[in-house]
């Protein structure tokens, strides 16, 4: 969920659409724009942008070279 | 959605899937246990079984906070809603709500007029708890390393707040202890772990170090969308192949090696390690976390003197892996059977009346079986 605004302890988080108010006690540093996770009402961590970026590229490049590794490989 | 629809792309699945099968090809038969509920929730929903060669077993494991949360714990709340029936009112998780104590539960007491209300967090718990200042509030506190910081939190906000009519009910439980007790289960064969996306946030990744060092067993932390799935079994393929054993992590992008440390500060604050029940696999030591005496004064079990019910009266303690009724969700908790082994399933025992806490949760392996309709390969 993205956090959309902060009241100290806690903040607006909103998806879809969707707000919520969670509890940011579990969580250090926070700022709106951030995305946090949320379980049980709580902002448990921030989500890593510059990871999820990695992990998207990883993905997409199982998708890119498939066919080619497979036949080069023999 | 940003950062979900990215990792839902059918596509890759399918990539993933191939890739998955050149890897094990011609391999020997490898089982894999997902260790928390929310990952075989996943794995049902988005039909994965179906993505795995023949030779990949994938098997549910005990992180289901329902379904491992014993029957006493139930019943204790149940005799707390008897005896103080005016002065209070117990808040609780939805699903906890339907689970079945040893001759009620709490839906049925509510339905007799208990107060029982269905929160989604302890925050509500504690507007309940503001609202209504003449009567005492419990909330029931089941749940892993993710689920009771948030519990942790709300004691340390009604300390600041001065809320002195709110107390919870605790039945916390630890995975990585539960996954070692598996272990020393010679029953079961594993070849690895899909770790928790959730609680190893919390706790990160350190405290898995022992399984891939003590018992050679590779676990991945991977997130909860199809592909981080997919992405974690096959770090753990790649692992299994090459004989070797270690603690990855597939959802970097929110699990780090430390955990989250100012969730754990919190965590140990309030919390402290304890021996506990659990459902189906009996008193596992160290294996849970209760309130330090400091917190005393929020701590249920000790304001309304039901310390002699205890939590260990469960009826399965003597022999933890099966129940009088028939239900083996023990030996399904521990991955040596699965819910079509068990005569009750889709009879007796079906979403509308749940016999066991499997088939009650949303997490609970019957569950996922009853609603997804997979059989095992
Ligand atoms: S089908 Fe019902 S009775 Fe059988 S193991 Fe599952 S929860 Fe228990």
């Amino acid at each position: 969920m993205k956090l959309i605004k902060i009241n100290g302890v806690t903040g607006i988080a909103e998806i879809g659409g969707l707000q919520r108010e969670i509890g940011l006690l579990l969580v250090d540093n926070a700022n709106v724009g951030d995305y946090v996770i949320v379980h049980a009402g709580y902002a448990i961590q921030k989500l890593d942008e510059k990871e999820a970026f990695k992990t998207i590229a990883l993905l997409e490049s199982y998708h890119e070279m498939p066919q080619d590794t497979k036949s080069t490989k023999k | 959605m940003k950062y979900i629809d990215e990792f839902r792309n059918g596509t890759i699945a399918i990539s993933l899937s191939d890739k998955i099968a050149e890897l094990v090809k011609g391999f020997r038969k490898i089982t894999i246990m997902e260790v928390c509920g929310s990952h075989t929730m996943s794995v049902y929903r988005y039909g994965l079984k179906r993505l795995l060669p023949p030779n990949i077993r994938l098997l549910s494991g005990p992180g289901c906070p329902v379904c491992v949360t014993p029957v006493s714990f139930i019943d204790t709340a149940i005799t707390i809603l008897h005896k103080f029936a005016n002065e209070i009112i117990i808040t609780t998780f939805g699903d906890l709500f339907r689970a079945p104590g040893s001759s009620s539960s709490l839906e049925k007491e509510k339905a007799k007029g208990a107060s029982v209300v269905v929160v989604y967090s302890t925050r509500d718990a504690m507007k309940i708890a503001e609202k209504n200042t003449d009567k005492k509030v419990i909330f029931l506190g089941i749940g892993f390393e993710t689920t009771t910081p948030t519990i942790a939190a709300s004691v340390l906000e009604a300390e600041r707040s001065n809320l002195n009519n709110y107390f919870v009910l605790t039945s916390h439980k630890t995975m990585p202890h539960v996954m070692e007790a598996l272990l020393r289960d010679k029953e079961l064969n594993l070849d690895g772990f899909l770790c928790p996306a959730h609680v190893s946030t919390i706790i990160g990744s350190r405290p898995y170090e022992f399984i891939a060092q003590d018992f050679h067993i590779p676990c991945v932390i991977a997130g909860f969308e199809p592909l981080d799935i997919l992405q974690g079994i096959y770090m753990l393929l790649e692992q299994i192949v090459k004989k070797e054993a270690g603690v990855k992590i597939q959802y970097s992008r929110v699990a780090k090696c430390n955990g989250n440390p100012t969730a754990l500060a919190i965590l140990d604050k309030v919390f402290e390690p304890c021996d506990v029940e659990w459902r189906g696999l009996g008193l596992i030591p160290k294996s849970g976390l209760k309130l330090r005496n400091r917190y005393a004064r929020f701590d249920a079990s000790k304001v309304f003197r039901i310390l002699d019910f205890g939590f260990r009266i469960d009826s399965g303690i003597q022999n933890p892996h099966s129940a009088s009724n028939g239900c083996i969700c023990g030996d399904i908790l521990r991955g040596v059977k699965t819910p079509s082994d068990c005569k009750l399933f889709k009879g007796a025992c079906n979403p509308e009346h749940p016999v066991g806490a499997c088939m009650v949760s949303g997490e609970g392996t019957c569950a996922a079986y009853y609603k997804y309709g997979e059989t095992e390969p």
